[in-house]
């Protein structure tokens, strides 16, 4: 099955606003992702309470999973979006 | 036909309007067995997408940005794809939809919980989100502040600060609960706002829905069943009433000039920066005060898991300072943690009665540091911005506990150094504890709890908390005498300074400093400037004199 593993970037970690962005993202993806720490059970990456429960803060190591057509660009574009620190982003935005 | 019920007056002003009451958390009937477990499915996630509806449309009319922020992300979670998919698992398993919701809630509470440090924060979301979602399967009120669009006289029976969060002083007009005492939250929230408010209220439970009643949070009393037209009169006069009081200005005195300092209670800056909350229509009107009396620090970091920085904390305490009327006199409180506020990053253990444990400066035995940094960031702050701040410590009961507080401060070129009275030992001492001090300021509401034997949030002893107590009456003139004598300024911090009656008897007690919530200061300098120095001092012998609250009361308001 396709994985990415992408250290979490955002400063405050998977919580607040950088966990809706990305459970956001994670839901308009044409394939069902999942999420997970390590070698943990892998959630819904479209559940923010599945998200939020990982505990994954900043500098955590997570892998994304997912499988059938359009599974590696989900993946992609995912990852992309976890190496950034979307708290920061917020900041200069505002 | 009018009726009176009599409860405590908490917050004053007078009232009227049309009885909302705030419906309480639903109850789980007996589990039943499922027919039809679709049926059931479809039921509870409708109540969830709707309980999602309710919260996002509250978020749009949120009054200020955190508020806004709190819902957005619960009326995210209702709708949440696992919340849904942990419901079907249990409606599945034979539960029915009101049961699935609850187990759903509380299995998602756990991981969170289990997950720790900022995320277990969002388990009491999930409460919320129970609480509405239960509701509407079993066809309840929504638990929580009603909506229902028209001014009303919010009725329930009591109010914790997470059903206040979203409170529209646009909308609410007073407050009057069954339980609760002075010092619970909702006086302390009536306070802040400027609501009228009756506590500890017999017979609220009774006051039907869309009654109209009216409220005296002075004198304690609400009239039940008065009528539209009785309620529009007092409205009027209530509205005259805040138009007068926006235009009052000035530092505090009695009518023949004897000064008393009008101070604020704030717990960051943004209590500081007048806000749409206010009464007046400059909304400045409450803020014309001769500085902060006391800034609890504790709340900058209620809900912490990690300690402060000494730059984060010498930022926060220095926007204080520049926000601070009178020059930038700010009396600090180092930290306050205790068991109505605790400070997740301190680390302290459980204790089985933690008012009489480790809270307060008794945290400074355990972890030191924490007060050093405190006290080293407050000093560089007030370096920085040219504040005159004075720093106190909470729940000092010693006399050696106090100059140990004040070597610490003192070696930091902080220039006054206070203590706060709150347990009746430091009252007692108050003329040994001066020779270690600059200042005494009395926290009413701690000092009735600990002289009253009695819990501050303990709805069923709320007349024992009343500050009219003589006792407690007794423990403040005695330490009023103390400054006197020392000629140190004794003030008084707790939420009785904000009660008008009550800040004569201050007054008249010697006290030099009154410091409360924002909207009460208009009310208090307008009763101070009503009486002089001598009627201060009878009011002050007769509260004394009176053994019964009720009693003095009734007798310094008739002027007698």
């Amino acid at each position: 099955m396709p994985e990415r593993t992408v250290v979490v970037a955002s400063s405050t970690g998977l919580h607040a606003r950088p966990a809706k962005i990305f459970v956001q993202a994670a839901g308009k993806q044409g394939v069902p992702v999942r999420i997970r720490v390590g070698e943990g059970k892998p959630v819904p990456a479209n559940s923010m309470l599945a998200v939020l429960a990982l505990g994954a803060t900043h500098g955590t190591e997570v892998t994304l999973e997912a499988e059938g057509a359009g599974a590696d660009e989900a993946l992609d574009s995912l990852a992309e979006l976890l190496a950034r620190d979307l708290d920061a982003e917020e900041n200069s935005r505002g | 036909m009018a009726e009176t019920l009599n409860g405590l007056g908490v917050s004053p002003g007078r009232a009227a309007g049309r009885v909302c009451r705030m419906a309480g958390p639903p109850e789980l009937p007996a589990p039943s067995p499922v027919t039809d477990a679709d049926a059931e499915l479809a039921l509870a996630l409708d109540a969830l997408r709707a309980t999602a509806a309710e919260l996002a449309a509250r978020a749009e009319k949120a009054p200020d940005a955190d508020a806004k922020a709190i819902l957005e992300a619960q009326s995210f979670i209702a709708d949440d794809p696992g919340l849904h998919e942990s419901v079907e698992t249990s409606v599945r398993s034979g539960r029915n939809a009101a049961h699935a919701v609850d187990e759903a809630c509380a299995h998602h509470r756990r991981a969170l919980l289990d997950a720790g440090g900022y995320f277990a924060e969002r388990a009491a979301d999930l409460d919320d989100i129970r609480n509405r979602a239960v509701a509407a399967v079993l066809g309840l009120p929504v638990p929580g502040v009603p909506d229902p669009g028209h001014p009303f006289v919010l009725v329930a029976g009591d109010l914790s600060p997470a059903d206040t969060v979203n409170l529209d002083p646009g909308s609410v007009l007073a407050l009057v609960t069954e339980k609760g005492g002075p010092t619970s939250h909702t006086a302390i929230l009536a306070r802040a706002r400027g609501l009228p408010a009756v506590v500890a209220c017999r017979g609220a439970d009774d006051i039907g829905e869309g009654t109209w009643i009216s409220v005296d949070g002075q004198l304690g009393e609400v009239e039940v069943g008065i009528g539209e037209e009785a309620a529009t009169a007092v409205q009027r006069r209530a509205e005259e009433d805040r138009l007068r009081k926006a235009t009052s200005r000035g530092p505090g005195r009695t009518s023949d000039g004897h000064p008393v300092k009008l101070l604020l209670n704030v717990g960051s800056a943004a209590d500081l920066t007048p806000s749409g909350h206010t009464p007046s229509a400059e909304g400045a009107g409450g803020f014309d005060a001769e500085g902060v009396g006391l800034f609890r620090t504790e709340f900058l970091f209620l809900d912490r898991r990690e300690e402060p920085t000494y730059e984060e904390q010498v930022a926060a305490y220095a926007a204080v300072f520049r926000a601070a009327p009178g020059g930038g006199h700010v009396v600090v409180r180092t930290l306050d943690a205790g068991t109505d506020k605790p400070l997740p990053f301190l680390g302290l253990a459980e204790e089985t009665n933690p008012a009489l444990g480790i809270r307060g400066l008794r945290v400074s035995r355990v972890r030191p540091e924490v007060l050093d940094t405190q006290l080293d960031a407050i000093a560089e702050a007030a370096r920085a911005t040219g504040a005159e701040a004075w720093v106190m410590a909470p729940m000092v009961t010693t006399v050696a506990e106090a100059a140990d507080f004040a070597a610490r401060a003192r070696a930091r070129g902080i220039a006054r150094v206070g203590a706060m009275i709150e347990v009746p030992a430091a009252a007692l001492r108050a003329g040994r504890l001066l020779e270690e001090l600059d200042f005494l300021s009395i926290g009413t509401n701690d000092l009735s709890q600990y002289t009253f034997a009695s819990d501050r949030q303990h709805g069923e002893l709320a007349d024992l908390l009343d500050p009219w107590q003589a006792a407690l009456l007794q423990l403040i003139a005695d330490c009023a005498a103390a400054g006197q004598a020392a000629g140190k300024p004794v003030g008084v911090c707790g939420e009785a300074a904000a009660d008008p009656l009550m800040a004569t008897v201050l007054v008249g007690l010697g006290v030099t400093s009154l410091s409360m919530s924002a909207p009460g200061v208009p009310a208090v300098r307008e009763s101070l400037a009503a009486h002089s120095l001598e009627r201060c001092r009878e009011n002050a012998r007769l509260a004394l004199a009176t053994d019964d609250p009720g009693e003095a009361r009734k007798l310094i308001a008739s002027g007698r």
